[in-house]
């Protein structure tokens, strides 16, 4: 342990500087609670706790996400000995109203109270959101004191990298971005790869808009995910590590640099960590908007500081990546599994979820519910689980339609699957997909051809245009929708919709134009009858149908496509 | 970002004098990524920060001082939808149209400013009062739908408390803008 930093010691010091304080006021002051007043409140609550001599025995925190966001903002108030009491709608009077009542007189304020069993709260299992609420992103203490970094610290002083590998291996934990491959196999890619310049990449590119899974754990748990890449790197033998962030999320990316600069501080990144001969190094690297970006060889250019266009795979980034060299690509929510993978072993982590889909899963839940924000799942929870008791039902009385998984990419859950398992096989088998955790949900309102023309949109200005099935194809089919959803459209719109969904799902060059019709083909699936009833019969509405020419030769278009590709 | 960024839609032609401080900033810019080429995109943000838009003498400065052809840098600027070309108005206006704010009416909020400000979407007012834009998806799904006036959220919003917000934010920066134009055009006749 010679040279490093005694985190048992930074822990004990952190927890006994905690314990002087009987209470401890944890207000949200993530980015929702924040938009809702969060700041107000805190101000109003460490104002009256001033003007009452409570500084002694109060201690105030600003937490990240505590997860129902719509009832924002949050605060919860711990006293030793006593049950946690949870406020929401805390408001300035509220705040005050509380510091008064509850941390002066001992009295808690019933009405503003919302029950730790309300199944919101007790239906989630939390891995990677186990600090959310509880700690102070800004102090690497906090972290600490939680248990932080001593899963990095047994796996680089007790572990060999294929022993680290071997634990993530048996959780079968799976990448939580979208695609779920299996995480501990790419490590031992990496792991194999010969080089000494090896890189791990964290991709918080988070672009699905629906979700803010990824954002939350950057801004809210920062060292979470520094210690998962240093550990990645550990058991790969990487040396360098790129954290990739949107730029729409500049909080996220002013945590990280400061955690980064403490991490440096209490030498948990740099040189011979804990002694050894392990050296990890982290770096930002901030997006400009693209959600290609989110595809691994778009990303690694786009670290380049290249523009973001993927190239095909093979080879895989773990043979040839960032600058020509071995590099692998986690998900922001897959690293940030691996701390308490680490700390509490494989076979806890496997006993969570599903056969096939081991752990949990984040999900940013949103749309037409009662109660909406950031939750943590068991793998294999069913949909009408967490719409009905987590989610509180449909807002407004209104009934259930579909639920819209993985975004762009993804596809649309009907009713009549309402009981499906939430895993990765198990959303594939109903043509949508895990993606990386967006989950919103539409009520009788909502048109699904709209629903499918929104997400074409979206892939059409996303489209990197590199390839010519995405390039094109996204347009024609953004306009084939427009068609139809404007009364333009006969069964033969309908007819070049399909075929030209399967052209461009398999002849682009990555995943956004492969996947790109799926919002199509699902809503289409399950929702036909709405698409039909849009239909003109035959006639004059040709006339206002641009590039109808085009789309007339797709079919035989597809050799030229494979060629582009 | 920068109290400067007020000041950038006076200058849009000509090379900057030497002595304007907005080169000072970028030069440190450079500096602190050591001219690196692969940090183009970092410093093209810098840039937007530093001039508000991304401006082609602008441009040309960034490509020698990262020793990479003009085509390059302007090809990576223009692939990226953060980059922009043109200057903004005095307020922004940016509606989220991720999937949670669509569901929820993000185009009643567009519809609703474009019409009351008779601003396109995507454009900014003639006399440069008021930019519309749209985001992505600015992760606060659980309060959609949601805009931000001029970096502030406004949450669960409505067409008319948006419009609200807008006029609010226009109205208390009247005086703080008159200031920061009186200050720019002090500093320009002094130089």
């Amino acid at each position: 342990m010679s040279g490093g930093v005694d985190l048992f010691d930074l822990a004990q010091k952190e927890r006994e500087e905690q314990a002087v304080y009987r209470r401890t006021v944890l207000c949200c002051g993530s980015t929702a609670c924040l938009s809702g007043g969060a700041q107000a409140t805190q101000d109003a609550i460490k104002g009256a706790v001033a003007e009452q001599g409570l500084e002694q025995d109060v201690r105030l925190v600003a937490t990240g996400c505590m997860g129902l966001c719509s009832r924002g903002p949050l605060v919860k108030v711990r006293t030793r000995g006593e049950d946690d009491v949870l406020y929401a709608d805390v408001d300035t009077d509220a705040g005050r109203r509380i510091a008064e009542q509850h941390l002066g007189a001992g009295q808690p304020v019933e009405e503003k109270a919302l029950s730790l069993e309300h199944p919101f709260f007790a239906r989630q299992v939390r891995v990677v959101l186990e600090n959310m609420g509880e700690i102070d992103p800004n102090r690497i203490e906090d972290y600490i004191a939680h248990g932080g970094y001593r899963a990095l610290r047994d796996a680089v002083s007790t572990m060999t990298p294929a022993g680290v590998i071997d634990v993530v291996q048996r959780s079968g934990l799976r990448g939580r971005g979208g695609g779920g491959y299996p995480a501990g196999s790419k490590w031992k890619l990496l792991n194999e790869a010969q080089s000494d310049q090896k890189t791990v990449i964290a991709n918080g590119d988070e672009g699905d808009p629906g979700a803010y899974m990824d954002r939350t754990v950057m801004e809210d748990d920062p060292h979470r995910v520094l210690e998962g890449m240093a550990i990645a790197a550990y058991a790969t033998g990487a040396i360098k590590g790129y954290i990739y962030v949107r730029a729409e999320y500049p909080v996220a990316v002013r945590r990280l640099e400061q955690a980064i600069r403490q991490a440096k501080r209490h030498k948990l990144l740099g040189k011979n960590l804990f002694g050894t001969n392990f050296s990890f190094d982290v770096e930002i690297r901030i997006g400009a908007g693209a959600f290609v970006c989110g595809e691994e060889t778009a990303l690694m250019a786009s670290i380049m500081g290249q523009r973001g266009t993927p190239v095909l795979r093979p080879p895989y980034p773990t043979e040839r990546g960032l600058w020509g060299h071995p590099s692998m690509i986690n998900n922001v929510e897959t690293l940030a599994n691996v701390p308490t993978i680490m700390r509490r072993g494989a076979d806890w982590f496997a006993n969570i979820g599903t056969e096939t889909s081991r752990g949990t899963k984040v999900f940013a839940l949103a749309g037409k519910l009662e109660n909406t924000g950031l939750i943590e799942v068991p793998m294999g929870i069913t949909l009408r689980e967490i719409i009905e008791e987590i989610g509180g039902g449909v807002a407004g009385g209104k009934a259930f339609k579909a639920a819209q998984t993985g975004g762009p990419s993804g596809g649309c859950i009907p009713l009549k699957h309402i009981d499906t398992p939430m895993d990765y096989d198990s959303l594939l088998a109903l043509g949508s997909i895990m993606g990386s955790g967006g989950l919103i949900v539409m009520d009788e309102d909502v048109a699904m051809p709209d629903v499918a023309r929104f997400f074409m949109r979206f892939c059409m200005d996303e489209s990197c245009g590199k390839c010519l099935p995405c390039r094109a194809g996204t347009y024609e089919m953004h306009e084939l929708l427009d068609a139809l959803i404007g009364g333009r459209g006969t069964a033969a719109t309908l007819a070049r919709l399909e075929t030209l969904c399967e052209v461009v799902r398999t002849n682009s060059l990555c995943g956004l134009g492969q996947t790109a019709p799926n919002p199509v083909l699902s809503t289409l699936h399950y929702f036909r009858p709405e698409y039909e009833a849009l239909l003109v019969p035959d006639g004059a509405h040709l006339a206002g149908l641009p590039g109808a020419h085009a789309i007339a030769s797709a079919a035989p278009a597809t050799n030229t496509s494979e060629r582009s590709a | 970002m920068s109290a400067l960024r007020a000041a950038a839609p006076g200058a849009t032609t000509g090379p900057p004098p030497a002595d304007d401080p907005r080169v000072a900033l970028l030069t440190t810019q450079l500096k602190k990524v050591r001219y690196r080429p692969d940090a183009l995109i970092d410093v093209l943000h810098a840039v937007q920060d530093i001039y508000g838009y991304l401006s082609p003498e602008v441009l040309t400065t960034v490509a020698d001082a990262l020793q990479l052809p003009p085509s390059r840098v302007m090809g990576v600027a223009t692939f990226y939808h953060l980059f922009t070309f043109e200057a903004r108005g005095d307020h922004t206006c940016t509606v989220c149209t991720g999937t949670a704010c669509f569901v929820k009416g993000a185009d009643a909020l567009m519809s609703g400013v474009s019409e009351a400000y008779d601003v396109a979407q995507g454009a900014t007012r003639e006399d440069g009062s008021l930019s519309l834009l749209e985001a992505r998806c600015i992760g606060s799904c659980g309060l959609a739908p949601v805009a931000l006036v001029d970096g502030a959220v406004v949450a669960k919003a409505t067409p008319d408390a948006l419009i609200a917000a807008i006029r609010n934010a226009m109205e208390a920066s009247v005086s703080a803008e008159d200031a920061v134009r009186e200050a720019a055009a002090g500093e320009g006749g002094a130089a």
